[in-house]
């Protein structure tokens, strides 16, 4: 079982946007590597869509294939996004596992 | 004969409770990720993922589009990337690595809510191009940059 985490940073720069960063872990695996030890492949194990909400509403949504890097980063700048707002990320994998994480503007 | 019917019973019921609990948790992903482009991101070539993508493969070039990549990436695993847009209205940053098995890495829906901008990070089999691809007010732009990979990242 995959250990379910993710690191999320939001800060506003000015009274308007804030920048935010997140690191999900996942192994995001891509159905092409193999097992060294048995030779035989490694089952395909990626995030296919990440939602990313302010305050409930939905501000970005990433579909991502299995060429995206193991532990995905993904940073990106929200506008109209103050001090206290709650970001809120959320994925699925195509094995249908999931995960959420919350995180107050600063 | 009654404990035997019992031991039935529970097993049967077990096994059902595993059966829909099985099919639920098969199901829930498939209607969650409607929107997930499969064919677009098992596409071999560029082309065909574009077009998977959108639906149309007219992309021009554009030098409204900005992407922040290493000339030089040590490790193909990890190539981070930035895709910057000024073109008004963006509603769509895909990147795209035509070198990669599937060249679609990744296609970031955008709203109004938030500015042009996105970083992630990838992985590329070799030395490639990386692609943006913006699609803007309807209009599909494209712009790419060369990264050089010394050691590939998708193990294959």
């Amino acid at each position: 079982m995959v250990k379910k985490h993710m690191k999320i940073r939001a800060w506003s720069e000015s009274d308007k946007t804030a920048t935010v960063k997140a690191i999900i872990f996942h192994p995001m695996e891509t159905g092409l590597r193999k097992d060294k030890a048995t030779g035989k492949p490694i089952p395909a194990h990626y995030i296919t869509e990440l939602k990313c909400e302010l305050n409930g509403k939905t501000i970005l949504t990433c579909l991502w294939g299995p060429t995206v890097s193991k532990n995905p980063f993904i940073s990106f700048r929200v506008k109209n996004a103050k001090a206290g707002d709650t970001i809120k990320l959320s994925w699925v994998d195509n094995k249908g596992e999931s995960d959420t994480g919350e995180e107050k503007v600063k | 004969m009654n404990l035997r019917r019992r031991t039935f019973l529970q097993t049967s019921m077990t096994a059902c409770t595993v059966a829909i609990a099985a099919s639920a948790g098969l199901l829930t992903p498939r209607t969650v990720l409607a929107a997930w482009p499969k064919n677009a991101f098992e596409a071999k070539s560029v082309g065909d993922a574009i077009k998977a993508l959108s639906g149309s493969s007219n992309a021009a070039n554009s030098s409204d589009i900005a992407i922040e990549a290493p000339d030089i990436a040590e490790n193909g695993a990890v190539v981070s990337v930035t895709v910057k847009s000024k073109l008004p209205k963006t509603e769509q940053i895909s990147v795209l690595v035509p070198e990669n098995s599937t060249p679609l890495c990744a296609s970031y829906l955008m709203t109004e809510d938030t500015e042009s901008f996105v970083t992630g990070r990838i992985k590329m089999r070799k030395t490639s191009d990386v692609v943006a691809m913006v699609k803007a007010d309807g209009k599909l732009l494209t712009t790419k940059k060369a990264v050089k990979v010394t050691l590939g990242g998708c193990g294959g």
